[in-house]
């Protein structure tokens, strides 16, 4: 083959080679498109159609006919009491972030841009920390919540146990590892001659960490917060072990309590489940760039 | 490169100084007030002992407690060592133990060797910027924002035996009602080794999704020059994959491997969801979690099978982070 070596000439060279299997690829592409988005789709569909009409009915659910309305979305938000358990949801979402961000920050800063004697040994311990399977700590730590006392705003029984504080909490200390990794390999990439300058100026630690630092990496913090509302919003785990109150439960969790109800009625159960979907599919929608580059920032620069 | 990124001492004694490190880090160090120090060490100590305290204590605290028998009532002084028994036990008098630790193995077969290729597969497929791939990837990727929880609950909708969209299906292309009418519907949820098999559908939905997300980053990272070479040298696609993009990807194949063996011996939502584990969809974690919110609460043999799960755990993590730190580490 002969290769012409100017750029131009070469891009042919490989879109030459590409054009030929586009039309099997399509077809392949599309048939697999349309598997994956079923399931959502078909869920849409059943939510919007009344019990009567599908399950009670000859036609069944495969089925065009009958009517079609949001009943069962309002049957949903009202029976499961959803406002109730959004509120939760904000409740442990909203501090949680916070916390997380704000910490993973100051330690990525103070690993990747101080010499410690223990840095790489803290960053592979917070990193570590966050691949465990919850399993494997949740015994102790189910005693550690029974046992720990707590004050009164953030505790009305006393102890962390069946307390928002504690999901906070857990949150917190499992999300730290993730966000650290990711953070301190971002502030690696800044030039340390931003930290010498700031240092010249007569600038403190801290100074430097939260105007000079933390602004440069507003662009990963967003990246972080988009992943880390979904990942908190989606957790269902904790809720559960650590929470025995049902008014308590964070939407997600709260699912749990809600399957005996909603099984028996799939029509109803579609609604519920695009109710609780939507804020993560909102998210992903409307910050589809943020959301995937938090995944990547902590893969691709590892 | 090292991983010392001090604020550097003024001109005159960073000018000539000579790579001795030890001492010079000292030195350095040193440059920083007592309030600097202070406030690193707040930075760093604060939430280092948030995640300790939760995280590697409880993890120490399930290794010692494997070894003794409690019950959670009454005091830690009721604790008595017993050995390796609540091991013995477990592998020997408890029948969940083995089919739940084989469906564990089982669902990281079916996600090393189906989903997580295919997710990569997609990724190449969409790294041709071909026409409307952005819709592709929004549609393979939208999954995987959803949480196992509500996977369960769409499963359910797939699958239930009455009202389920593959049964439904069924009937409307067959015209045989046999197929939603009870008794002689199939019940994918409520049939042992069925039910787990459908499982793994509904997880694999999710898992390609984010499969293909890491490998494209990782594609779009790869040097194109590269594959322009290949191609010059008569290289067929598959060959430019394989001998050399896929190299060049090792990084995310690392991420992507650990993500995959994690994420198997993590699942635990969507099949407590469907029945709580039970009838065939048993996993280590939900034993361990059973043990904890079920009646009697047996503090030492749940501990035994959270250092199994341990056990199996640690190989991948070790090697994650020799892969990702060891170069930094020199």
């Amino acid at each position: 083959m002969t290769a012409t070596p100017a750029p131009v000439g070469s891009r042919q060279v490989v879109t030459g080679k590409r054009q030929r299997p586009h039309y099997f690829t399509h077809a392949f592409l599309i048939v697999v498109s349309l598997i994956w988005f079923l399931p959502l789709g078909w869920a849409v569909y059943t939510s919007l159609r009344p019990y009567g009409d599908t399950g009670g009915n000859a036609r069944g659910y495969f089925s065009i006919g009958g009517a079609y309305n949001f009943n069962n979305f309002v049957n949903a938000w009202n029976q499961a009491d959803l406002p109730l358990h959004f509120l939760q949801t904000i409740l442990v979402v909203v501090p949680a972030l916070i916390l997380i961000l704000a910490f993973a920050s100051m330690v990525a800063v103070a690993l990747s841009r101080y010499s410690f004697r223990f840095n790489l040994a803290l960053l592979m311990l917070f990193t570590a920390g966050n691949l465990l399977p919850q399993q494997v700590v949740i015994v102790p730590l189910f005693r550690l919540y029974l046992a720990l006392p707590m004050f009164a705003p953030l505790s009305d029984n006393g102890i962390w146990y069946d307390q928002l504080f504690g999901i906070v909490m857990i949150h917190l200390a499992f999300q730290l590892g993730f966000c650290t990794f990711v953070l301190s390999n971002y502030f690696k990439q800044i030039p340390k001659e931003i930290n010498e300058a700031a240092f010249v100026d007569g600038a403190s630690v801290w100074r430097t960490y939260r105007s000079v630092l933390l602004p440069l990496a507003r662009p990963a913090l967003a990246a972080l917060a988009t992943l880390e509302f979904t990942w908190i919003y989606n957790d269902f785990f904790w809720g559960i072990l650590l929470l025995r109150t049902g008014d308590k439960f964070p939407v997600t969790s709260a699912l749990n309590n809600l399957s005996g109800q909603f099984f028996t009625d799939n029509n109803l159960l579609a609604a519920g489940s695009l109710i609780v979907a939507l804020p993560t599919l909102i998210v992903y929608f409307a910050l589809q760039k943020h959301f995937v580059a938090g995944l990547t920032l902590g893969s691709t620069k590892g | 490169m090292s991983s010392s990124s001090v604020p550097s001492a003024p001109p005159a004694a960073a000018g000539g100084a000579s790579p001795s490190t030890g001492r010079k880090r000292r030195k350095r160090f040193s440059l920083l007030t007592r309030r600097d120090k202070l406030t690193l060490g707040l930075m760093v100590g604060i939430p280092a002992f948030i995640h300790i305290f939760l995280i590697w204590m409880p993890m120490l605290g399930s290794i010692v407690l494997s070894f003794t028998s409690w019950n959670g009532i009454g005091g830690l002084d009721k604790i008595k060592f017993i050995g390796f028994k609540n091991y013995e036990n477990l592998f020997s008098n408890y029948p969940p133990f083995w089919p739940a630790f084989e469906n564990n193995l089982i669902w990281l077969a079916a996600f090393l060797l189906i989903a997580t290729p295919l997710g990569m597969l997609m990724a190449v497929i969409l790294d041709q910027n071909l026409k409307g791939t952005r819709i592709y990837q929004s549609v393979l990727y939208m999954p995987v924002v959803l949480s196992l929880a509500i996977v369960g609950f769409i499963a359910q909708l797939m699958y239930s035996p009455n009202m389920g969209f593959i049964n439904n299906f069924l009937v409307a292309v067959t015209g045989d009602p046999k197929w939603t009418a009870s008794g002689t519907a199939i019940d994918w949820l409520g049939t042992p080794g069925l039910n787990f098999a459908m499982v793994l559908v509904a997880a694999g939905w999710r898992h390609v999704g984010y499969v293909m997300v890491l490998y494209l980053a990782g594609l779009k990272s790869v040097d194109n020059t590269l594959r322009e070479a290949a191609a010059i040298d008569g290289a067929n696609a598959r060959q430019t994959f394989f001998r050399v993009v896929f190299p060049v990807l090792a990084p995310i194949n690392v991420v992507v491997l650990v993500v995959t063996i994690i994420e198997s011996l993590r699942a635990f939502d969507i099949v407590y969801i469907i029945n709580k584990g039970l009838n065939g969809l048993g996993l280590l974690s939900v034993l361990i979690t059973n043990n904890i919110l079920g009646e009697a609460s047996l503090i030492g043999f749940g501990s035994a099978m959270a250092v199994i799960l341990l056990l199996i755990s640690i190989g991948p993590i070790i090697y994650y982070l020799a892969r990702t730190m060891g170069r930094e580490a020199e």
